[in-house]
């Protein structure tokens, strides 16, 4: 393993160079206590700062490194001009607050990003503030709720299905509504009776994932639809997996009411380890006067902002992860509408490329054309003392990242698979022979997977230890490890 | 095919033969037809590469970066000298093409990183403990008063006057759900929180108090005597602070902050815009297992050599769903990196000089400006990094002005904070200000009369 970053200081050694020439003594911190203590920062040179990052890159699987096909996260390719874009100083250097005149440019890129996002989904406003996925299901909420306020209903409760992501109740309850759970059907799908069952004048909003997690479209989202909107409530579409989509579909057109887009999947912006995303919502227009921070509108005398009517408020401290915005804008220029539709062509293609080669591998409980990916259980490999957790660790060992697995939880030993569209024939042929390969062994040497990883920087860690013996800080040099 | 899609028409006819379907169009048959477009998307064809490229740096050529002017803009967003090395780290694909570190042996660089970060959050803010970080500081507040009223079983959360408007916001946006009753705090003639007014409101069903500090008009409040105030009532003491601050200023651990809170712009972000930031949330020990967000802990592999994985994910939306602390799924990994490579490469007397200087250039304007026939500061409170100016002219009119000239002058406070008046501005110095270029800026203001 790496030092770690303290390790490596040296007190007194000479950092970097800030700017000379400001006033000395003259600051009005008169009646303020300063701080005495060491703050425990480490010392560094530059140099040092450089190695001990650039080792600990060296440690991450990335879509740079290899083959990444974690399912509903879409780790595909992100194109290298839109790093060099985002850092260009015209708009790394813009402040928040400048006024409007000096800012021109980055207002008409969200203007423009919205118009993108508006054909996209077919819906006719966006806000571009939610900055995660899970905050544009939360800002979704919250509209749906300030919604039958303001028609002076109050509707509590939200359905969703049980193959949903976790973030989906989570932001329901974050929301102040109330989530109710139905099953999906034998099909994998919602269960047409089971929703109108669920459905009544207290249901505010239907969420659903489409297609949804376990890889397959709705087919009867029109009759779902129907049933929604004759129940009063709204139908908010999950966008996470829009991949499948683009081009050949318009959400606001099956029915929904709203829904989000992650920028991070769908439109290729980095996932940078775990962040930042940007998670836009999309609505009727009916609804879209509750979006919430600023929208950008063009006027006679250039773009300006400002917020909607009846905003349900900001949630975000500036106009969301512009950042983002802007590679999102180069990514959909640069593929234009012909592009964008070979994006899911692509997706779909190569997710069901898999599916067939692995048929005869893998257990596939719902199987048939899939979209963008596609879930298989591990559990035929149970008898061999196996689980699906030892095949994503052994797949480790051949440079490969791990599908998304244990979800959804409706499929047991879960492995949902999304190659992306931007993987090639031959890496997907590999994966194939990999696939092949590691439920060979699970029959004939079944250590193997047990004891998988070996190739990599670590092997399997201890995470019961880890929340046992919980150490989430590095103790103060002299103090030596914590319990 | 387009869009990033590497296969030639032979590999796409082999892998429509091993599908068994004619063509791409017929891979989409369980989507009803009447479910799909008819025609394509309403957008032009892609461009290439330089194309695309010509459009956007035509939109960044419309804009006049206020980091390429003379900047005096702050109010969250800062406007820092940001080592080059920074943008070399983040710029590796190992670190931005990586998703969340689900697979920890495949994962060690960001999990050591974020580790290294939350070590470094904990020692600047004196706090026990501190997440991989959340979206922003606005959110991180919001996050901040639903941990504390979900700690406390109270509804009741008192917000000063001088915070930051848009976290206010955020924070109401985020609660309105809740059911909880946010009550404003006023500030007094130091542009400190009122304590009397304070006092008043303190009871046993206040959750929690936000004490921001430096505040939104610069003034750096009395942490440590509110804070005994506040614990006294039996109510969590929330801090809000700028990071860079913590090199200069108490910490808010050893003033007995419970939780706090901050956004991390201002350690090696670039502005773009107002986003990314990166959302900073450090705890006292009994609040670990309640705060939101990821953390990354230190463990053992199967051989006994050291690692680091996610941890507590028990608190968490894909585990808890609906009873989850937060729904937030993602962390700000890559600005976490940011903050991460700033902060060691400033180290702890970079950081200390920074903010020292920063002190010194904000004491140092506020003489002078409060020297200038017609200007006058309404609050005698020290200062950390900006000040609140109240002008002979309106505050859009000084900005208009300075806009034609190169200088960014500050933020109009009168709209959010309508008690200051349409001639309050807030005006924040950078380490990139030299005495010419306040000079400069102090010169301006002094044209600046009615």
């Amino acid at each position: 393993m790496s030092r770690i970053l303290f390790e490596l200081s040296t007190p007194g050694r000479p950092g970097f160079a800030l700017p000379a020439g400001g006033p000395q003594g003259t600051a009005r911190l008169g009646d303020s206590k300063l701080r005495q203590d060491a703050m425990g920062l480490p010392e560094l040179s530059e140099l040092d700062v450089l190695r001990h990052f650039v080792e600990l890159s060296t440690l991450n699987h990335s879509i740079a490194a290899g083959f990444y096909p974690l399912g509903s996260c879409t780790m595909k390719y992100n194109p290298v001009l839109n790093e060099n874009l985002a850092g260009l100083p015209g708009f790394a250097g813009c402040h928040p607050g400048q006024t409007p005149e000096t800012v021109q440019g980055c207002l008409e890129l969200m203007w423009e990003l919205e118009q993108k996002l508006k054909a996209v989904t077919g819906f006719p406003a966006v806000s571009l503030q939610p900055v995660a996925g899970a905050q544009g299901e939360f800002v979704a909420m919250a509209i749906a709720r300030r919604y039958f306020e303001d028609r002076g209903e109050r509707r509590e409760l939200v359905i969703i299905p049980d193959s949903a992501h976790g973030t989906n109740p989570a932001s329901v309850a974050m929301a102040g509504l109330k989530s109710v759970t139905i099953n999906s059907g034998d099909n994998g799908l919602v269960k047409l009776e089971s929703l109108a069952e669920a459905l009544n004048d207290n249901v505010a909003a239907v969420m659903l994932t489409n297609p949804n997690t376990l890889g397959l479209f709705e087919t009867e989202i029109r009759a779902i639809a129907k049933l929604v909107h004759d129940a009063g409530a709204l139908l908010y579409m999950d966008g996470a997996n829009m991949n499948a989509l683009t081009g050949r579909v318009h959400p606001a057109s099956l029915g929904f009411d709203m829904m989000h887009l992650n920028l991070h999947k769908t439109f290729s912006t980095p996932h940078g380890g775990g962040g930042p995303g940007a998670g836009p919502v999309g609505v009727t227009a009916e609804l879209a006067e509750f979006l919430p921070g600023l929208r950008v509108v063009r006027g006679d005398d250039g773009f300006r902002a400002n917020p909607a009517s009846k905003a349900i408020g900001s949630v975000h401290g500036a106009n969301g992860n512009f950042a983002m915005l802007l590679r999102a804008l180069a990514y959909i220029i640069r593929l234009g509408g012909d592009g964008l539709k070979d994006v899911s062509g692509g997706a779909v293609l190569n997710a069901n490329y898999l599916q067939a080669r692995l048929r005869d591998t893998l257990e596939i409980p719902h199987d048939g054309l899939c979209m963008h990916e596609f879930v298989a259980s591990g559990r035929s490999l149970k008898p061999h003392g196996v689980r699906t957790m030892d095949v994503a660790k052994r797949l480790l060992d051949f440079g490969m990242h791990a599908p998304t697995i244990y979800f959804p939880l409706i499929v047991p030993e879960a492995l949902m698979i999304e190659p992306t569209e931007t993987e090639s024939l031959a890496t997907l042929d590999e994966f194939v022979a990999v696939m092949k390969q590691i439920v060979a062994e699970a029959a004939e040497d079944p250590e193997i997977l047990l004891k998988a990883p070996l190739t990599t920087p670590v092997g399997r860690l201890d995470e019961v230890g880890a929340v046992k013996n919980l150490l989430v800080v590095e103790p103060p040099t002299g103090e030596g490890e914590g319990s | 095919m387009r869009g990033f899609v590497p296969h030639t028409e032979d590999e796409i006819r082999t892998m429509l033969a091993a599908i068994g379907v004619a063509g791409i169009d017929d891979l989409f048959a369980t989507v009803p037809a009447d479910c799909r477009l008819a025609a394509g998307l309403d957008m032009p064809d892609g461009l290439d590469e330089y194309g695309t490229a010509s459009h956007i740096e035509g939109l960044a050529a419309a804009n006049r970066p206020a980091g390429g002017e003379l900047c005096f803009l702050g109010g969250g967003t800062y406007d820092r000298v940001i080592p080059a090395v920074g943008s070399q780290i983040l710029s590796r694909p190992e670190f931005y093409s990586a998703y969340t570190p689900y697979q920890p042996e495949v994962s060690q660089g960001t999990l050591q990183m974020i580790f290294e970060f939350q070590t470094l959050l904990a020692r600047l803010t004196g706090m026990d403990v501190a997440n991989a970080s959340l979206y922003d500081g606005a959110s991180a507040l919001a996050e901040a008063v639903i941990l504390a009223c979900g700690a406390k079983r109270r509804k009741k959360v008192l917000l000063p006057g001088s915070l930051r408007a848009a976290g206010r916001r955020v924070v109401e946006t985020y609660t309105r759900g809740m059911d909880l009753e946010l009550v404003e705090i006023p500030w007094d003639g130091t542009g400190r929180i009122d304590s009397a007014a304070l006092s008043e409101q303190l009871g046993d069903d206040v959750a929690a108090v936000v004490v921001q500090t430096p505040n939104y008009f610069g003034v750096v409040e009395s942490l440590a005597d509110l804070a005994v105030e506040i614990q006294a009532a039996g109510a969590l003491v929330i801090a809000c602070v700028e990071p860079t601050s913590l090199a200069l200023l108490e910490s808010p651990g050893a003033q007995g902050a419970d939780i706090v809170v901050g956004e991390g712009q201002s350690i090696g972000i670039p502005m773009s815009f107002g986003g990314p930031g990166l959302g900073l949330m450090a705890v006292s020990q009994k609040l670990v297992r309640k705060i939101p967000g990821r953390i990354v802990g230190r463990t053992v592999d199967n051989q006994g050599r050291t690692g680091y994985v996610l941890t507590l994910q028990t608190r968490e939306q894909h585990i808890r769903r609906e009873k989850a602390t937060s729904n937030i799924c993602t962390n700000q990994g890559l600005m976490a990196l940011a903050a991460t490579v700033y902060l060691a490469t400033l180290g702890e007397s970079g950081l200390k000089t920074l903010a020292r200087g920063l002190a010194d250039r904000a004491g140092y304007l506020a003489d002078k400006i409060e020297a200038l026939p017609g200007f006058s500061l309404p609050f005698s409170g020290d200062i950390y990094q900006e000040l609140v100016i109240t002008a002979p002219i309106s505050a859009e009119e000084i900005r208009a002005q300075g806009a034609a000239e190169g200088i960014h002058a500050g933020l109009a406070l009168g709209g959010d904070y309508p008690l200051l008046g349409d001639n309050a501005l807030l005006v924040t110095v950078s380490e990139k200000h030299s005495i010419e270029d306040l000079d400069r800026f102090v010169a301006f203001l002094g044209r600046c009369t009615s």
